[in-house]
Order: structure tokens, then C-alpha cells, then sequence
């Protein structure tokens, strides 16, 4: 072995080191920077609330030196684009509630049962067939659902009523009951599964049928996750926008008559946008007060689901 | 003595378990409704829209000629569209829930965004859209084109991806990061080599999923305003655009003018749905070929 080599040696390790300590240096730059870095993507999340608040908030507040705040709550006639116009939001949220109520009249029910059968009845194997057929229900896009509406179950229910507007709330109520189904079924289905088994073997154990142990032991016990699953439900079906807008016209009409057309908060921010309202008007910020009604309604059921959830739930 | 009336009991019991059998078919059907819904809608769909499909179809440009009309344009917004959203939510949606599950001190301020998140996932879409016309349209200045729709889908389907690979993350076992830990790497190095590896498939399935979710949205579009016009192919990203969904919107409402729209509409429909269920096959591929269970 020749000094040389050695030399060459010793310094390719003098050079392994540096190079070593190089790396921890620049790792611990990373290590320190990562955070931060992270940091600030998380606060995008934090940034969208804060922009869907602010926005609204602010044009809202430009409506409202427009519109008094008592006559937007208050009146009954929506007539935006006429020459003397009226801002009254009850038609809208009439129709909101309206369509909200027809969608859970028959989600509720179906959805439930759906859970009960999926969960005490049905065999492994079933389950296994049946949930991801639902899934694909809920993974259906909206705008599907509203074509569905308006060129199918319309006619259909024409046939039946006669008397049925081409736009009308029934058939969108209606198809929006069948897209929340799925979420309905799921969430209650995880609620009844997560009570624990010796429960039911406790009540078949006395002799009830599984009927009985259903209705008297799972639902009682679930109960929390179950209204919790209507109350999304419903925050769903008022979030709903494609189904009304294509089903149910644009109608401002205030009744309680299904058979009519009717528009909701979120079909009047379809129609109102589309219709390329001037920035500053009236109409434009009439927008932001429907949109800042329809957040907090949703907002409310959202935080309602949660603290129910939370509240009622039996730990077992 | 006889404690128990065996008569009165069995004929009781005969009527508890009728009515046992009664409301398990009752639950059955209810069950059954929601499938059979889905296949009159998809029977529905195929019979009306799939004998307008055909290469012309899918090749060709807009028109108001109900025989000359083909959604390239919208397919082609659609690609574009995912352009935008697919890197903007994985980047967010993963470094968001790689803070929030590893670097986050766990307090009050996790919990807020916690909440936020949660909050978020339940903001109706159309106020996304409103959220997108202030912010991107008008504020930002980006006109109705792509970046700016692409930009406020993100947003709405953010949440999901960040559930979905805080999920992931959480699945992977502690013991694995903390043998990276043992043999020297840190902190980073464990999130880079280790838990991001390990959670790759979940996070996938989850954004594969919200990518579904955002190529059938239409709400948040009606409202940044997509034009009813015949417009271009988009090229890019600063190119006003059409989607599918729009095109169904707008062929839905105006077939009761001309009725062949209806059947444009149906076999829009149908390109869409084959779309949604390739990317849907995808995401339960990779969950179930590459979810490894620890």
C-alpha cells in the first residue's frame, strides 16, 4: 500500500465526514422548515372559512343598507328583476324547507329501514352485495339525479296527478329523498352496528324476536347516531342545488301546493348568477343575503348533527 | 302447578313471529328500493342516450343542431379542470393532514381546525360557487376560465381528501415509524420514507374519490357563469371552458324547446357515468391490491 493511497483514503473519509455533517446540516434546515411549510397549508382550511364568511358577510351587509333586514325576513314576494323590486326570502326559504321535507318524508323512512335490514338482518354475504350498490347511489352526481327528475319521474308522476305543473317541488323532492337514502342508511346502519352484540343476545336470550330486540334494544340504543343522520340528512337536502333548479323552475311562487313550481335559496343563486346580475346592484347582492341564509341553516344542522352525536351518545 | 299456559304462549308467539317475518320483507324492500331506482334511472339513461353516442359524438364540437352536436369541448374542460384540481388538493389535502395527525401540538388549535374541516365538508357546494365568483372571477380577476373553477373545486373537495389521508395516516401502526425513529431518521425522514409510503394507497383511494366528486359538480360552476355558448376547445388554463355537467344542465332545461336535447343530455350522461365508474374501479383496485393490513 503506497502513502499515497492512504492519503487518498484519509481525506475520501475527512470528505465522507463533511459531506455527512453537510446533510444533518441541510436535514436539520428541512426538519426546521417542514412545520411551518405544513403549517401553512393546513391554514388554507381555515382560510376558506374565512373567506366563505367574510364574503358573504360583507356583500350581505351592502344588501342589507339596500333592503331593510326586517322586509328580507319578512316578505312574502320575491320579485328581483321588476321595476319596483321586492326582496322578501320566504318564497325561497318556503321552498327550501318545502323540498326539504318531501326529500326526508322519504329518506327517512326508506333510509332507515335500509339500515335495519343491512345491519340485524341481512347475512354477510347479502351485506356485501347490497352496500356497495348503495354506495354507487350516493356516488351518482346531482345533475344526473335533476335530468331524472325533470324527464322521468315528472311524467310519471303527471300520470298519477294530473293536475302536476311541468316544473314542479314533488318530483325534485321526491329524486333528492332517493340520493340521501344512501348516507341516511350508512350512518345509521354504523350507528345500530356499533351497539354491542351482547345487547341483542341479551334481549333474544328473554325470548324477543329479532323484531322486538330491533325496535326495543338497537334503535333505543343508536338513537344518537340516527337522528344525527336525519338532521345531515336534512342539511344535505337544504345544501341541494342541481335536482330544484332543473325540476322546479324558477318560480317565485308562495303556497304550500307541491304540485307548483317553487324555488329554493339555492336554485335563486343558480338562477340570479346565471343570469350575469351587474356587480353592485341590488339583485347581485341579494346573492350573498340568500347564500349567507342558506350557510346558516346548514351551518346550524351541521352543528346540531355533531352536538347530538356527541351529547346522547351511550358509550358501552 | 303449571306456571306457564304453553297454549297462550305458542299462539302468541306464532304472531310474534309473523309479524317478525312481515317487517323483514318490508325491510328487504325498502332495501330494494333504492336499487331499483338505480336501475330504472341507469336503464333509463342507456335507452335514451346510447344510440347518440358514437365517434361524431364524442369528437365533435358543440352545436345547436341537436345531429351535429359532440362533447369534446366538454370532455376536453373536464381533462383541464382535473389539471387544476388534482395537484392543488393532493399537495393541500396531504400536507394539511400530514400536520394535523403528526406535527399539530394537540390542543385547542388542532381541534379548531379539526372542527373546521368538518364544518367545511358540510358547506353546500353553491355557496363554494359564490365563494369562487368573489374570490377568483372577480377579486383575483381570472375571469370564468378554467384556473378559477379548477380552483374553487378544490376547495370543495379539500375536506375530503384531508379526512381521507388523515385516516391513512392513522392506520399506519406506530411501530413502524418508530423503528425509522429507532435507527436514527428523523422526524421528516420517518413522514417521507415511512408513513407517507405506507398510507400512499389510502390517500389515493380517498383523492381518487373526491375527483369523482368534483367532476360531477355543477352548482359552484352555474354561479362562476359558464357561458351557454358555443365556445372553443379549451388549451389551457386561463381558457374559459365548458363541463359535461354543464352540458347536461343546460341540454336538460332547454329540452323542452327541442326534445332531441333530451337525448344529448342522456348520453352526456352516459360518457359521464363511464367516466366516474373507471375512476371508481380505479380507486377500489388500489384499495384493495396495495391496502396492506398491518
Amino acid at each position: 500500500m503506497t502513502p499515497n493511497g492512504d492519503l487518498n483514503k484519509e481525506s475520501s473519509i475527512r470528505h465522507l465526514i463533511d459531506e455527512k455533517k453537510q446533510k444533518r446540516n441541510m436535514s436539520n434546515y428541512t426538519e426546521r422548515m417542514i412545520p411551518g411549510l405544513l403549517f401553512l397549508f393546513a391554514a388554507i382550511s381555515i382560510l376558506t372559512t374565512i373567506g366563505i364568511v367574510y364574503t358573504l358577510l360583507t356583500e350581505t351587509i351592502s344588501f342589507f343598507k339596500a333592503v331593510p333586514f326586517t322586509e328580507f325576513f319578512t316578505g312574502t314576494v320575491l320579485k328581483p328583476l321588476s321595476q319596483n323590486p321586492e326582496f322578501g326570502v320566504l318564497p325561497l326559504i318556503n321552498g327550501t324547507i318545502i323540498s326539504s321535507v318531501i326529500a326526508m318524508l322519504v329518506a327517512g323512512p326508506i333510509g332507515i329501514m335500509t339500515a335495519v335490514y343491512l345491519s340485524e338482518y341481512a347475512t354477510d354475504k347479502v351485506r356485501r352485495v347490497l352496500k356497495p350498490i348503495l354506495e354507487v347511489l350516493a356516488g351518482i352526481p346531482t345533475i344526473v339525479y335533476g335530468f331524472f327528475a325533470f324527464t322521468f319521474v315528472t311524467p310519471v308522476l303527471e300520470k298519477i296527478i294530473p293536475t302536476l305543473e311541468a316544473t314542479n317541488i314533488l318530483s325534485p323532492g321526491i329524486v333528492m329523498g332517493v340520493m340521501i337514502i344512501p348516507m341516511i342508511a350508512s350512518l345509521s346502519e354504523d350507528a345500530m352496528t356499533s351497539v354491542p352484540n351482547a345487547m341483542r343476545e341479551g334481549a333474544l336470550a328473554l325470548g324477543a324476536t329479532k323484531l322486538e330486540t330491533t325496535f326495543r334494544v338497537v334503535i333505543p340504543a343508536a338513537l344518537s347516531g340516527i337522528i344525527a343522520s336525519f338532521v345531515l340528512g336534512i342539511s344535505r337536502a337544504i345544501g341541494e342545488t342541481m335536482i330544484v333548479t332543473i325540476a322546479s323552475g324558477s318560480s317565485k311562487n308562495f303556497t304550500f301546493d307541491v304540485t307548483q313550481s317553487m324555488q329554493t335559496m339555492t336554485a335563486y343563486i343558480v338562477e340570479v348568477s346565471g343570469g350575469e346580475a351587474p356587480a353592485g346592484s341590488t339583485i347581485y347582492y341579494s346573492l350573498y343575503a340568500v347564500a349567507m341564509t342558506l350557510f346558516v341553516f346548514t351551518l346550524i344542522m351541521n352543528l346540531l348533527a355533531r352536538y347530538i352525536s356527541r351529547k346522547f351518545r351511550e358509550e358501552y | 302447578m303449571k306456571y306457564i299456559n304453553q297454549e297462550q304462549v305458542q299462539s302468541k308467539m306464532n304472531r310474534r313471529l309473523v309479524k317478525n317475518n312481515i317487517f323483514k320483507t318490508l325491510f328487504a324492500l325498502a332495501t330494494m328500493f333504492g336499487i331499483v331506482v338505480l336501475a330504472i334511472l341507469i336503464i333509463r339513461v342507456l335507452t335514451q342516450g346510447l344510440a347518440w353516442i358514437d365517434m361524431d359524438f364524442i369528437t365533435g364540437k358543440l352545436s345547436t343542431s341537436a345531429d351535429r352536436a359532440g362533447i369534446m369541448g366538454a370532455i376536453l374542460g373536464t381533462l383541464w379542470l382535473m389539471i387544476v384540481v388534482i395537484p392543488v388538493t393532493l399537495i393541500l389535502g396531504v400536507a394539511t393532514a400530514i400536520y394535523l395527525e403528526l406535527y399539530a401540538p394537540k390542543g385547542k388549535f388542532q381541534a379548531i381546525i379539526q372542527t373546521n374541516i368538518a364544518n367545511l365538508a358540510g358547506v353546500p357546494s353553491i355557496v363554494y360557487g359564490l365563494l369562487g365568483l368573489t374570490v377568483f372571477v372577480r377579486a383575483m380577476d381570472l375571469g370564468n376560465v378554467v384556473l378559477a373553477g379548477g380552483l374553487t373545486l378544490s376547495l370543495l373537495v379539500l375536506p375530503i381528501v384531508i379526512v381521507a389521508s388523515q385516516e391513512a395516516i392513522r392506520a399506519v401502526p406506530q411501530h413502524l415509524s418508530e423503528a425509522s425513529f429507532g435507527m436514527g431518521a428523523t422526524k421528516w425522514q420517518t413522514v417521507k420514507n415511512i408513513v407517507l409510503p405506507a398510507s400512499l394507497p389510502g390517500i389515493l383511494t380517498g383523492s381518487i374519490l373526491a375527483l369523482s366528486r368534483a367532476i360531477g359538480e355543477t352548482a359552484p360552476l352555474t354561479v362562476i357563469g359558464i357561458p351557454a355558448l358555443l365556445i372553443p376547445f379549451p388549451g389551457g388554463i386561463f381558457d374559459t371552458f365548458t363541463i359535461m355537467p354543464m352540458q347536461i344542465y343546460y341540454w336538460t332545461i332547454d329540452s323542452s324547446l327541442v326534445s332531441e336535447y333530451a337525448n344529448l343530455a342522456a348520453a352526456t350522461i352516459v360518457v359521464l357515468l363511464v367516466m366516474l365508474f373507471i375512476l371508481n374501479s380505479i380507486a377500489v383496485i388500489i384499495r384493495n391490491k396495495f391496502q396492506q393490513r398491518y
